[in-house]
């Protein structure tokens, strides 16, 4: 019995299968509908992924740059770094020398040899004060930030952590972005599945309704449209899966050039293993739902005569 | 312990196979198809259903397959009362029918053999029993050697044949045929009905719908007669 069983199912599966290979051209064009669903919400995923692994590295930064008025020679720059060493919630004040800077810029910004034209070094002294770690937001942080910017040597001072801030919601909301841009098109991957199984259901009502008069039970007439309805999601998972690799892969030599510029900071992040499973578990949950409710709903008014 | 002076237990055999009390059928917007019709069948009874066209024939049997389900009255099957069943039970209530159609509605992309499967594989029989039976079943209507022919390649008496071998396939107890010799010789028409006639012999009952007066006189069986939806003769 169970045997006969597992019998029904492999020919369930297989003969839906089989179904699907028999019209090429309509299932291919309904799973390349599909996986171009799929592969947007991956796309984006993938992207926001990236620039949030970018991005990780700054968590920390609630520092503040001050650049120092043009006649604050470097020497006055190192004495006013120590005293400001001695402030309540300074951790540590660091100097980045007119020259040092000049020679940062110049290497990480490829503008080096623009830079040679110049007969005189335009940037200023800069000291960078790691206020303490507990002073992440608030009066305190406000007031030193305040005191600093009184100082008489700094013409004017920068607090970094406010653009980092800015950065993360700017993530968040991205990161948001793409929760409902998924949402929206896997709604899109329900829909066009359903309407596929509607159709297939529709061309074929004859075999539904001597089945239904032969005694076949409604779960068994849904199995074959069921199997198909996981063959649509499962190989548009695989497919859009592979049309984002393609596409990273395209993208893979640009991007290591462009990082290479920048110090190789930024290595490009593809789809794990575990979230290529889940991909294609979902597209393939996907199909399955839609097949689902389209068949609750249909198979009830397809009766015989 | 058990006692053993206690009447033993017997299962339930209704001796009585098809029982209608005291029917109507409805349609909304076509007046009443059947009337008050009362009557039943004994096990292994062969029965002809006449009357003229439109008369009520083919409702009376789509009220026992559960495609119709009666207005007034009560239709009993093998004892269970067909108003009640629920729409989960109506599969197992068909898998208790033979269904003989004069279209034959085959399956026109599958073989003669997964024709005649259908019922065992939808009621999840082995292969192994599926490819005896279905075999079983063509050699007894004569069509073995056919298995791999699609239903479109044979003729109509053929096709009525391939239909008669799945309503028998998996051995129900009642055979209900509308009008199963309407598009075929007579000649073919008395085969098809010895058929019938076999099938009885093995304790089936059997209830055909029919126009064919001659033939029916000819056989000399029960006839149930419908007149504008009222039983006239039983
Ligand atoms: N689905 C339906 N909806 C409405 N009216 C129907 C339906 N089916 C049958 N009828 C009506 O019920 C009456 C009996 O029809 P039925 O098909 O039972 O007759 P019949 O005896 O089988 O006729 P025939 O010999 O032509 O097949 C007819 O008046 C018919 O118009
Ligand atoms: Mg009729």
């Amino acid at each position: 019995m169970l045997q006969a069983y597992l019998d029904i199912h492999a020919q369930a599966l297989f003969s839906s299968l089989g179904r699907l290979a028999r019209a090429p051209v309509t299932s291919l064009m309904t799973v390349s509908v599909l996986s171009i669903a799929i592969s947007l919400a991956a796309g984006f995923y993938l992207l926001v992924a990236n620039i949030q692994q970018l991005t990780g590295g700054l968590e920390d930064s609630n520092q503040i740059s001050l650049f120092l008025k043009d006649q604050v020679t470097d020497d006055a720059g190192v004495k006013l770094a120590e005293k400001i060493k001695t402030f309540v919630h300074v951790q540590d004040a660091k100097v980045i020398t007119k020259n040092q800077g000049l020679a940062e810029f110049r290497e990480y910004s490829g503008f080096g040899d623009a830079l040679k034209a110049l007969d005189k070094n335009p940037l200023p002294t800069v000291i960078q004060v790691m206020p303490e770690h507990s002073l992440e937001e608030g009066p305190q942080l406000d007031e030193l930030f305040k005191n600093l910017t009184d100082l008489q040597e700094v013409d004017f001072a920068q607090l970094d952590m406010q653009w980092v801030k800015r950065l993360y919601s700017i993530m968040e909301l991205a990161d948001r972005g793409v929760t409902l841009l998924s949402f929206i098109l896997a709604l899109a991957v329900l829909f066009i599945t359903g309407n596929t199984i509607r159709l297939e259901l529709h061309n074929r009502r004859d075999e539904v309704i001597i089945a239904k008069l032969v005694g076949a039970t409604n779960r068994f007439i849904q199995r074959p449209f069921l199997y198909t309805g996981f063959w649509l999601g499962f190989s548009s998972g695989i497919l859009a899966w592979i049309a984002v690799t393609v596409m990273l892969f395209i993208l893979q030599q640009p991007i290591d050039r462009l990082s290479g510029l920048y110090d190789g900071v930024f290595s490009m992040r593809y789809l794990s293993f575990g979230e290529m499973m889940s991909l294609v578990a979902i597209s393939s949950l996907l199909g399955v739902a839609a097949a689902w409710a389209v068949l609750c709903y249909q198979l009830r008014l397809t009766k015989p005569e | 312990m058990r006692n053993s002076l206690s009447t033993p237990y017997l299962p339930k055999i209704n001796r009585i196979m098809l029982k209608f009390d005291h029917v109507s059928k409805r349609y909304p917007d076509a007046g009443d198809a059947l009337l008050d019709v009362t009557f039943h069948l004994q096990r292994g009874e062969f029965a002809f259903l006449t009357g003229h066209s439109g008369a009520g024939k083919s409702t009376l049997l789509k009220l026992i397959a559960v495609m119709e389900r009666c207005s007034r009255g009560q239709v009993l099957l093998d004892g269970q009362n067909l108003n009640t069943a629920s729409d989960r039970q109506i599969p197992y209530i068909r898998r208790k029918l033979g269904l003989i159609f004069q279209d034959y509605k085959l399956l026109q992309d599958r073989t003669v053999f997964d024709n005649v499967a259908l019922p065992l594989v939808v009621a999840g029989y082995s292969h192994f029993d599926i490819g005896r039976r279905v075999r079983a079943a063509l050699d007894k209507v004569g069509l073995l050697g056919k298995e791999k022919k699609l239903p479109q390649t044979l003729s109509g008496g053929e096709q009525q044949r391939v239909g008669i071998a799945r309503a028998v396939i998996n051995k129900p107890p009642l055979i209900l045929a509308d009008e199963p010799t309407g598009n075929l010789d007579p000649e073919l028409s008395s085969e098809i009905m010895k058929l019938f006639e076999d099938f009885q012999q093995v304790g089936v009952t059997v209830l055909i719908a029919t126009h064919d007066i001659a033939l029916v006189e000819r056989m000399g069986h029960r006839v149930l007669q419908l007149d504008h939806g009222r039983l006239v003769a039983s």
